[in-house]
């Protein structure tokens, strides 16, 4: 045996690691939690490191998983040694695939982060949804409990795929395994070469499809064969639970670590025995040696192997004194009679006892556990337990939630601890995701883990929030490897981090500590005040648990050593200090040889500044004196303002405080319904700086409201004299031109809990002070200046009326922004390129919008819990919005098209059938309505209004029926929405399609050039010589034209816009699209984090990229050609500033001159061609002469 | 045809240097230039903001990419072990100074004294047998005097000079109240050569977005002439080597600021438009008129129409005034 290599990584690193060492094509697919395991595999590749053979494995993205499921199985038919990595939707776009791979017995492991699947509403947690509908595929399925048997697993399915020749769908939980971070041992190559016969290796090599000895697989056959041919089969899977254990074995021997199909663990006499799979398995072990020590009869059967599930492995597992079985699924399956797992070992014992082979048989009951990640802990464990004591233990129960409504979780109790919690250091981290706590936190456990002997364990409980977002980090220290898989509970924690001192009134964070803990403050407040700073809850916590008390100005220190705001090196530096797991010295030595690794070819300054601000740090950091009783007079501000609503109240609020894991099942909408509008009522206040409006030099030219992308700063006009109550400060003048009539003033109000503070307002501000060219006509001003005026004023400002939308000319942008946006305070990234087109269409038709969604940012930021932006006019008309899939959007979207369509249409025969009894004034006008324009859509609504008055006093059927359909007389618009990666790539297929019905819907494609919601993943979308992530270097291809794809079919209305380019031109290419009566689609240029820019200057890219070429702006409107003139309408100059300045201002681009000089030049190069070529290119198409279409003569 | 020059103390083949430009980040176009009669090669500039801005941004976007979501961690690829901009500048130095004959000129561009003028060390070390310093400054604060802003050119030549012993060219914006007396310090300071003048580009204004973008105008043979104005007003009264920049697009604007006074012409933007195989096109330009003039080498003609040969001096102080008036002034006999 050589000597240990301990690494500290996840599990996806784990995976990707064995993966990438022996295959040779790689298919991947971005999809969360399964994403990093691709981007290792490309990373390792790009960087030229070889496979166990001393080849580079190719790395491929495809256009889904779909795509990468038809690759590797090409390349397994060709005779590569072939693998992908997945989860949840990915894996159920594979299985097509997955059975035919099975079925021609080829080698392969599929590494696969479970994760539940989108039911009643999408999760990216992990479970076992999507591994368990593979269980018919023909893949045989081995899991893996801990980031330590991922790496061993992964090995050891390819090992026993190669010699089994069925394929292995390798599972972990995703993130409590694919992102927990752990000391492992990393296997040596010596050892995966001894688990890899060659032998074998080359009998995959000889079955190749081949020219030189041909054979055909993959026919069609018929009732005479078919059948039999499915059960030629059966002796690879008979034959591979052996051959599985026999390769566990072997590996036993190489490393030392033994694992078994069913591995039981506990009392040799156990009565009581639970059987699970996955990482749920570390906390039942705690629970169950803690019971066995203390003198239980209890014990646990962890499975390893699930397909093919072998009885005869099992039952030699299971102690012969079992009397009662609870099996517990991390999955559901409705209407079942119990879930997969529970069914197996049912059926499993059910006839061990029909033959003979066990005498009685025992009690088996199953349960569901940990959907979506849910908290699996050892005392719910204990809860199971406690519960088969009773004779007739509750079957298919539940455990972890509280359902009220079918009753089927049982109770725990929360605060029981395994004794093998003792020995270990617990300590938890509040941060922000910009401050660098999370990897700060890494960073931590990668030095105690890999200086010292001990052992260290991070898992990190992330935000649904992409701006201010707020992370949990739960570290774990011991002397013994650590399998406490579930999060560090109340009373837990001996050391306790605040990075923000906001966090002091929104989390109970010293629920977590125990009896005398260190608590760790990042706080200006000065030591000997600080303590006024707590809550009355915090301080009696404090002394009641006799914790000690540190506080360090962070914030000063890194302002004074030039480290911005970035204060990650600081509490880390502070963490080691008074933690006392390493001594101070050497744990400072450690800190800055890490930051030498990350900073080191960034500059010696950036080192230089680093090391300042460690040994500040020690100098800033000091104990606080905690006075023997609680002196605070407040308490924690309630989460929602009292006048919520009541469903916010009772359910919002408490997801928002981080308490939803307490919400009963009959809170809980059962169909996935929720209501609109809940983001108003969370007020974060994240903004460090303000706008401010200087309404003396203001022309009210409506950019600022356009540019936000957060809906932070609104106009109002209104009659002067609604002002008489408003608070002194708010600011109102007499609004410009001669659009309005007289007496009306505008308001130009932001929102201050809800500004994230990007300044994009204030840059688009066009308006300067001629007196003092520095003060525009908005300013940013420290939020603390304005922020509780401005607040007073918005309250006031929201009761204020809209104007009346039929009597504004939405094409001008100062009208369109006087607009109520029905998209608002969404949890965008701050500066975000996307939410700004989506605000514009939701004034311009948001309440009459159907919206479908694809799965990406949008679907976040846009449907993600606790709260959402769609909110509604005070009619209560508003964006009404689903998400189906990533895949099917366009196709989604048509078919609220075709159910609008055909309900307007069956309303109308109805109002033709019921005539006489309507009215036919009232009929005729219905049938005839222009809704062409507001004022149309609004008499038709007051029609329809009327119509159901009359249709409620009627009683026929008919009558009846359009009463639940005529609300469609009105004009519906269904949108469409998604990023790049659908349009461009995975949902590509049903875009053309759609597009090619002419049926009237509205693309909206956010195109940020990436895949930014799973990480910046290439998409068709990305520019030649970008990095990104899958083209670490540089993407070697052009972007795709979709407009032009678009565009060739002629009757598609199709638009480029970039609304930091040329707003106007924005908003009539929305106007268009949406009158347009087919097909429209809008390619909205998105600047993203992604791109590696600050997002303040989101506006200034929009321009540069326009300005370059890159991103040309026209509007190709198929109605033009009816009037002789040409559809293709050019609206920017020709490319005017040089490619290399656009690019030089993007990291995306700029980084590969450092990594790939040469590449990045050539790129540069061939890329300033293309934008000429291309823009020549579409300035001739403009030009071409159209021929009017010859008007048909009269007969 | 002896083309032959001394330029900052170093023979050189032609007269021909093409000025800083992105050609020279190619090794390829470098051959091609050195082919095309090129006498030496004045690499890409060393920015003084892409040594320290490019190092903050990379810190920013790739080291500290974490937004606190679940499903990003990260949105770029990191790969921590990427060379820096000088990193990467030098190894271009190196690569250019194996693959050319001609000597290779290093170009510092910034605008404040500060570690990066130590650069011109390793610059040095690297081969590097000149460096030119371009001090891009816009002198934008009214309350600084014209001293001020000379005095910041010589504070930065100064400690250059200090930092290493290969000659320094200084790049000259042509905003200054006297150049021939900026020459004549830089000169004193230590400089051997001055290249005039520097092209700033200027900022302008969309109208649609009411805000400002970058432009780009290349040159015009027309700018040739404010260099050729001065070239011929200095040569002969200074020891610097003079470099004629902006502007040089066909072989008559070479031979013009030749005649002149000046050692070398730069070239850019035409190279940049029509390919680094046109400097082919300038050298058989110039060559062709020299043998139809009965020239046997540059030295026989440079200056022969500068401030010291011609007549009457006072032309390169008016001419184009006196030619303008006379343009409009009536001939003698004509009623008004």
């Amino acid at each position: 045996m050589s000597q240990k290599q301990m690494v500290t990584i996840d599990g996806n690193e784990a995976a990707a690691y064995v993966a990438h060492m022996t295959n040779e094509v790689v298919a991947i697919y971005p999809i969360t939690p399964a994403s990093p395991m691709g981007e290792w595999a490309d990373e390792w590749s790009s960087l030229n490191i070889e496979n166990l053979w001393g080849t580079v494995p190719d790395v491929i993205e495809m256009q889904s998983e779909a795509g990468a499921a038809g690759a590797i199985h090409g390349a397994l038919q060709a005779g590569s040694l072939s693998t992908t990595f997945t989860a949840s939707q990915g894996l159920l776009l594979m299985i097509p695939n997955m059975y035919k791979i099975a079925g021609e017995l080829s080698p392969t492991v599929l590494h696969v982060s479970a994760r539940s699947l989108a039911a009643q509403a999408l999760s990216i947690f992990g479970d076992h949804s999507d591994v368990m509908a593979c269980r018919a595929t023909g893949y045989a399925m081995l899991c893996s409990a801990s980031v330590q048997e991922v790496m061993d697993f992964a090995l050891i399915s390819q090992a026993a795929t190669l010699e089994g020749r069925v394929p292995f769908l390798h599972f972990f939980d995703g993130f409590r395994t694919s992102h927990e971070v752990d000391k492992v041992e990393k296997l040596p190559v010596e050892t995966i070469r001894a688990m890899i016969d060659e032998d074998l290796v080359k009998l995959h090599r000889e079955r190749a499809l081949n020219p030189d000895h041909p054979v055909i697989r993959g026919t069609s056959q018929n009732p005479d064969v078919y059948f039999q041919g499915r059960e030629t089969v059966n002796p690879f899977y008979t034959a591979l639970p052996a051959i599985v254990q026999k390769w566990m074995d072997k590996f036993a021997e190489l490393t030392g670590r033994q694992y078994k199909l069913f591995e039981y663990v506990g009392a040799e006499d156990a009565e009581r025995v639970i059987m699970l799979m996955g990482s749920g398995i570390g906390a039942a072990e705690e629970a169950v040696r803690h019971m066995v020590a203390h003198g239980e009869k209890v014990g646990m059967v962890n499975v390893r192997l699930y397909r093919p599930f072998d009885p005869s492995y099992l039952l030699g597992a299971l102690p012969v004194t079992t009397r009662k079985i609870a099996v517990l699924d991390r999955c559901k399956e409705p209407g079942a009679d119990g879930e997969p797992l529970y069914k197996d070992v049912l059926s499993a014992l059910a006839q061990a006892v029909a033959n003979g082979d066990m005498a009685t048989m025992p009690r088996v009951v199953g349960g569901r556990y940990g959907l979506s990640s849910k908290e699996f802990t050892p005392a719910m464990v204990k809860g199971i337990f406690d519960e088969l004591t009773k004779d007739k233990p509750k079957n298919f129960f539940t455990v972890g939630i509280i359902d009220d409504v079918t009753n089927t979780s049982l109770p725990w109790d929360p605060l029981f601890r395994p004794d093998t919690a003792e020995g270990v250091t617990a300590c938890v981290f509040y941060g922000l995701g910009s401050d660098g706590t999370v990897s700060a936190n890494k960073n931590s456990i990668k030095i105690i883990s890999e200086e010292t002997p001990n052992y260290g364990q991070g898992y990190f409980q992330y935000d649904s929030k992409k701006a201010g977002a707020v992370t949990i980090s739960h570290l774990r220290f011991g002397p013994d490897p650590i399998h406490s898989t579930y999060l560090i509970g109340d009373g837990q924690a001996s050391f306790v981090a605040c990075h923000q001192p906001t966090f002091l009134t929104r989390y109970d964070m010293l629920d977590k500590a125990k009896e005398g803990a260190v608590f760790l403050l990042n706080s200006p407040t000065p030591p000997e005040r600080v303590w006024d700073d707590l809550p009355k809850r915090m301080q009696q916590q404090i002394i009641d648990k006799g914790l000690s008390f540190y506080v360090v100005d962070a914030y000063k220190i890194a302002g004074e050593t030039g480290m911005g705001r970035r204060i990650n090196t600081i509490m880390q530096t502070c963490f080691f200090a008074i933690s006392g797991i390493l001594p101070k010295d050497e744990a400072i030595a450690q800190i800055k040889a890490a930051v030498k690794k990350t900073y080191g070819k960034k500059g010696q300054r950036l080192l230089d500044r680093n090391y300042a601000a460690i040994d500040a740090s020690l100098d800033g950091l000091h104990q606080v004196q905690v006075p023997g009783q609680v002196t605070s007079a407040f308490e924690r501000p309630p989460t929602v303002p009292k006048d919520a609503p009541p469903f916010v109240q009772k359910v919002t609020a408490l997801l928002m405080a981080d308490k939803g894991d307490s919400l009963p099942v009959s809170l809980m909408p059962p169909d996935g319904t929720w209501p609109t509008g809940t983001t108003r009522y969370e007020k974060r206040n994240i903004a460090l700086e303000l706008p401010k409006w200087e309404d003396d030099i203001c022309t009210h030219c409506g950019k600022c409201p356009l540019v936000c992308p957060h809906a932070a700063i609104r106009a109002k006009v209104y009659p002067e004299d609604l002002t008489a109550d408003a608070p002194e400060s708010f600011q109102h003048v007499q609004i410009k031109g001669k659009d309005f009539p007289a007496g009306y003033h505008i308001t130009y109000q932001v929102a201050p809990d809800d500004c994230t503070g990007c300044g994009l307002c204030v840059e688009v501000c066009p308006i300067r002070d001629r007196k003092d060219p520095k003060r525009k006509a908005l300013n940013m001003v420290p939020a603390e200046q304005t922020h509780n005026i401005e607040q007073s004023n918005w309250d006031f400002f929201l009761g204020l009326p809209e104007y009346d939308r039929t009597k504004l000319a939405a094409t001008k942008i100062k009208h369109a922004m006087m607009l109520q946006p029905l998209f608002e305070f969404s949890g965008a990234c701050v500066g975000c390129g996307e939410t700004p087109y989506i605000k514009l269409a939701s004034q311009l038709f948001g309440d009459r919008m159907l919206i479908a969604n694809a799965t990406g940012c949008s679907s976040i930021y846009g449907g993600n819990l606790p709260t959402t932006p769609y909110t509604t006019t005070s009619e209560g008309r508003g964006p009404t919005w689903n998400n189906s899939l990533f895949e099917d959007n366009a196709e989604f979207g048509l078919g609220l098209r075709l159910a609008v369509d055909k309900q307007t249409e069956h309303a109308r025969e109805l109002v033709v059938r019921l005539a006489d009894k309507i009215g036919g004034d009232l009929a005729e006008g219905l049938l005839n309505a222009d809704q062409s324009d507001e004022a149309g859509i609004f008499e038709q609504r007051q029609r329809i209004a009327a119509l159901k008055e009359k249709l409620n006093t009627m009683d026929d059927l008919d009558a009846r029926s359009l009463n639940a359909i005529c609300e469609n007389l009105a004009k519906r618009s269904v949108w469409i929405v998604g990023g790049d990666g659908w349009a461009y790539d995975i949902g590509y297929g049903g875009v053309d399609h759609v597009l090619a019905t002419g049926r009237n819907v509205n693309l909206l494609v956010l195109d940020t050039e990436v895949y930014s919601n799973t990480g910046g993943q290439t998409s068709k979308a990305t520019p030649l010589g970008a990095v990104a992530k899958f083209s670490a270097a540089g993407k070697p291809t052009f972007k795709k034209d979709l407009a032009m794809m678009a565009m060739a079919y002629e009757n598609v209305y199709v638009a480029s816009v970039a609304f930091g380019a040329k707003d106007v031109q924005t908003i009539r290419a929305f106007m268009e699209a949406e009158s347009y009566d087919g097909p429209s689609v809008l390619i909205c240029y998105s600047p993203c984090i992604a791109h590696g820019v600050d997002l303040s200057n989101n506006l200034r890219q929009q321009d540069m990229a326009v300005n370059s070429g890159h991103w040309a702006l026209f509007r190709y409107d198929p109605r033009r050609t009816e009037k002789g003139e040409n559809p293709l309408k050019i609206d920017c100059k020709p490319p005017s500033i040089p490619y290399r300045d656009y690019v030089s201002t993007e990291t995306r681009f700029s980084v590969l001159n450092r990594t790939h000089p040469e590449a990045a030049e050539r790129y540069l190069q061939m890329a300033q061609k293309h934008v000429e070529t291309r823009f020549s290119l579409y300035e001739q198409l403009a030009a071409l002469a159209v021929e009017r279409a010859p008007e048909k003569k009269a007969s | 045809m002896d083309l032959t020059t001394k330029y900052l103390g170093l023979e050189i083949k032609t007269p021909f240097v093409p000025s800083a430009s992105p050609l020279s980040r190619s090794i390829d176009m470098c051959k091609e230039l050195e082919a095309g009669g090129a006498g030496a090669i004045i690499m890409w500039s060393l920015f003084e903001e892409a040594i320290t801005a490019e190092s903050e941004s990379m810190v920013r976007f790739l080291s500290q990419q974490e937004t606190g979501f679940a499903e990003a961690g990260s949105f770029l690829p990191d790969h921590q072990d990427f060379a820096n901009a000088l990193d990467i500048y030098l190894e271009n130095l190196r690569r250019l100074k194996d693959a050319l004959d001609i000597p290779v000129i290093a170009s510092l561009n910034g605008v404040t004294p500060g570690g990066w003028i130590e650069h011109g060390k390793e610059l040095e070390q690297a081969g590097a047998d000149a460096l030119e310093l371009n001090v891009y400054y816009v002198a934008a604060d009214i309350d600084q005097s014209s001293a001020e802003v000379e005095e910041r050119y010589l504070t930065l030549l100064k400690d250059l000079r200090q930092h290493i012993s290969i000659p320094i060219n200084m790049k000259l914006s042509p905003a200054f109240s006297s150049v021939g007396n900026v020459a004549k310090k830089m000169e004193a300071a230590g400089a051997s050569g001055v290249a005039l003048f520097n092209r700033f580009y200027q900022p302008d204004i969309n109208v649609d977005s009411m805000r400002l973008q970058p432009s780009l105008h290349p040159s015009t043979s027309a700018e040739a002439l404010l260099a050729m104005r001065w070239i011929a007003i200095l040569y002969g009264r200074t020891d610097l080597s003079l470099g004629a920049t902006s502007g040089v697009h066909t072989p008559e604007d070479a031979i013009k600021l030749l005649l002149a006074g000046a050692d070398v012409v730069h070239l850019c933007s035409v190279l940049l438009a029509k390919g680094p195989a046109y400097l082919g096109h300038i050298r058989s330009g110039v060559t062709d008129w020299m043998e139809e003039q009965g020239f046997e080498s540059v030295d026989e003609f440079r200056g022969r129409v500068s401030a010291l040969s011609v007549p009457n001096p006072a032309e390169f102080e008016r001419a184009n005034y006196v030619n303008v008036i006379d343009s409009y002034s009536f001939s003698p006999g004509v009623m008004v």
